[in-house]
């Protein structure tokens, strides 16, 4: 029992170990931001804030074209995860409730298409979108992300759906609903947070996405944060990393917040109370 | 579908019992209407530039042809092009090694995590495990300037912790100095981000091996290598296959983190990955042709690497 608890004290220890040389890039990001320039400059680090300021904080939103690229991609990714989840969502009904010819094929298009990288279909799409005068545009971009989330957004959905139990649904239909009626008022609730989960997991993947608006957004005026951040350090040979850093924090805050959000709400099962309770 | 004569057959074929069809062709259809909006997104941006990239990779397309929206039909030269060049067979062969080594770091790393939760006590495990969801929330982007700042010769902290735990004499250090060495941090930013999701992934896969098949193997006197080895690796196979297969895919197209860390005015043909390849000489050169060549090649091998995983999601989907 003994070597066993030392046993246990050990793997702790590397369990800690571990903790700290994960975390540090992240820890390491959110000092520096708060650190006045004497201690980032200098060669010896400076491990905790020891006067925090919010200088670099006020310096990066104040930098030129921060407001504009926040308001940018929040058009962006609202207006493209709106759009998804709703075509998305019809799909994912016909997937999960009916059996048709050409079900299986829709399947694995859904999945295949996951796997193929934005890049690969970088040039095409310019050479199509810069013939329809979609590039610069909002609208260009929008249309790229609507497609970049649907198939794995139908897929999700798909999952949500089936995961509600059908005699709901049926005890439902008996009571005098119609299919659509059923539709509303017993699946849609129940199919909230999973659309929920979903959309927020749409929002992150194109908040963060970076290729597409670089190539498809020239305009400084109209790039969105992950580009507006990839330009930050710029050219010059003396780095504000303060700032940069502040500007990395900035930028990641909506994405880790949601985040945090959605696997809460994936721990929770989805339909445990509906039919127990 | 929507094809005047196909309209004319179906009708006529209905003609017989029309009323009974009628409402059965409409329930039909229903499925039909609900996929429709995203086949149609999907035709528009995904089937149709795809069947452009064809096009353009048989045609001679530069800014000039751009702006004249008419290619100029070479065969297939820009592929003869490409394969005949040093700098293309260099670029695969790197990327092999790269994706390798990105898989190798993340799957034993992953599976190393997995397998030390089950191991601390329960407090270590949650401290652990939101350290692990706090770094898979990170963005990419955000990710890469982190690590240009920890790893800058001026003063990146990385340096500083090297030389002072002796490694070596780290002291103003230029980790960009060298294609092997640029690309070594791309692996660890890489690997840094992946490690949450297959150590999360397989931690869940782990607790579905039965403690008493375990207990009973370490009864009869098996050794904790044996115990793992013949017992709960077989049971985790199915999973770890698809994180292999997943992380191959992933590693193979990375792009952004390369592009970034490596700094858009530092890529060149000696640290060239496949995507920054492409899009170095495709998209910066504006040689769409060259670029689309380049594209097919790529995708073709994402093909061939995705089925594995493509057959094994289809047939969990329909088992569920």
């Amino acid at each position: 029992v003994n070597g066993r608890r030392t046993n246990r004290a050990a793997w702790n220890a590397v369990g800690i170990a571990l903790f700290v040389v994960m975390v540090f890039p992240v820890f390491w990001m959110i000092s520096t931001a708060f650190k006045p320039d004497d201690q980032i400059n200098s060669l010896t680090p400076t491990w905790f804030a020891g006067h925090p300021t919010l200088q670099h904080f006020t310096d990066a939103i104040h930098r030129p074209f921060f407001w504009d690229s926040v308001k940018n991609s929040l058009i962006i990714v609202l207006v493209a995860v709106g759009v998804a989840m709703v075509l998305a969502f019809l799909a994912a009904v016909a997937l999960a409730k009916y059996r048709f010819t050409g079900r299986k094929l829709f399947v694995v298009l859904m999945i295949a298409i996951q796997m193929i990288p934005g890049t690969g279909l970088i040039i095409p799409l310019y050479v199509v979108l810069a013939r329809y005068h979609q590039v610069d545009t909002l609208t260009g971009v929008i249309v790229l992300y609507i497609s970049a989330v649907l198939p794995f957004s139908v897929w999700t959905l798909r999952g949500f759906i089936l995961g509600i139990p059908t005699d709901l649904e049926e005890a439902a239909m008996v009571d005098g609903s119609t299919r659509l009626g059923a539709f509303v008022r017993i699946l849609l609730p129940l199919v909230a947070p999973g659309l929920v989960a979903t959309s927020v997991f749409a929002f992150i993947t194109s908040w963060n996405e970076y290729i597409f608006a670089r190539v498809f957004l020239n305009d400084q005026a109209k790039q969105t944060v992950t580009v507006w951040l990839s330009y930050f350090q710029g050219t010059s040979r003396n780095v504000d990393w303060g700032g940069l850093m502040a500007a990395s924090t900035l930028t990641a805050i909506p994405v880790v917040v949601f985040f945090l959000l959605i696997q809460r709400r994936i721990a929770f099962g989805l339909t445990a109370g509906a039919v127990k309770g | 579908l929507s094809h005047p004569d196909g309209m004319a057959i179906a009708a006529g074929a209905a003609r017989p019992r029309r009323r009974l069809s009628w409402a059965r062709a409409r329930r039909g259809a229903v499925p039909y209407l609900l996929i429709a909006p995203v086949v149609g997104v999907l035709a528009v941006l995904l089937a149709y530039p795809v069947y452009r990239l064809v096009v353009l990779s048989l045609q001679q397309y530069t800014l000039f042809e751009l702006i004249q929206h008419k290619g100029k039909w070479i065969g297939v030269a820009n592929f003869r092009s490409i394969l005949q060049d040093a700098v293309f067979w260099h670029t695969v062969v790197r990327t092999i090694v790269f994706t390798v080594a990105n898989v190798g770091l993340t799957i034993v790393g992953g599976l190393a995590i997995a397998l030390l939760l089950v191991r601390v006590s329960g407090w270590v495990r949650i401290l652990v495990t939101a350290g692990l969801v706090l770094v898979w929330s990170m963005p990419q982007v955000v990710a890469v300037q982190v690590w240009y700042w920890m790893t800058n010769y001026q003063n990146g902290v990385v340096n500083y912790i090297l030389t002072q735990l002796h490694v070596g004499d780290y002291f103003q250090h230029d980790w960009y100095a060298t294609p092997l060495s640029s690309l070594s941090l791309v692996t660890l930013l890489v690997v840094w981000g992946a490690l949450p999701f297959v150590a999360i992934t397989l931690y869940a896969a782990l607790s579905q091996v039965p403690s008493e098949l375990v207990e009973a193997a370490e009864i009869d006197g098996a050794r904790p290598w044996h115990v793992f080895r013949d017992v709960t690796l077989p049971i985790l196979m199915p999973i770890l296959l698809i994180l292999i297969s997943l992380s191959i895919l992933w590693d193979f197209g990375v792009f952004t983190q390369a592009y970034l860390l490596i700094n858009p005015s530092h890529i060149h043909p000696s640290n060239y990955l496949m995507s920054t390849y492409l899009f170095q000489e495709g998209f910066q050169k504006a040689d769409y042709g060259k670029g689309s060549a380049i594209s097919i090649v790529m995708l073709v091998v994402v093909a061939v690497l995705s089925f594995f995983y493509v057959r094994k999601m289809v047939r969990v989907g329909e088992v569920t």
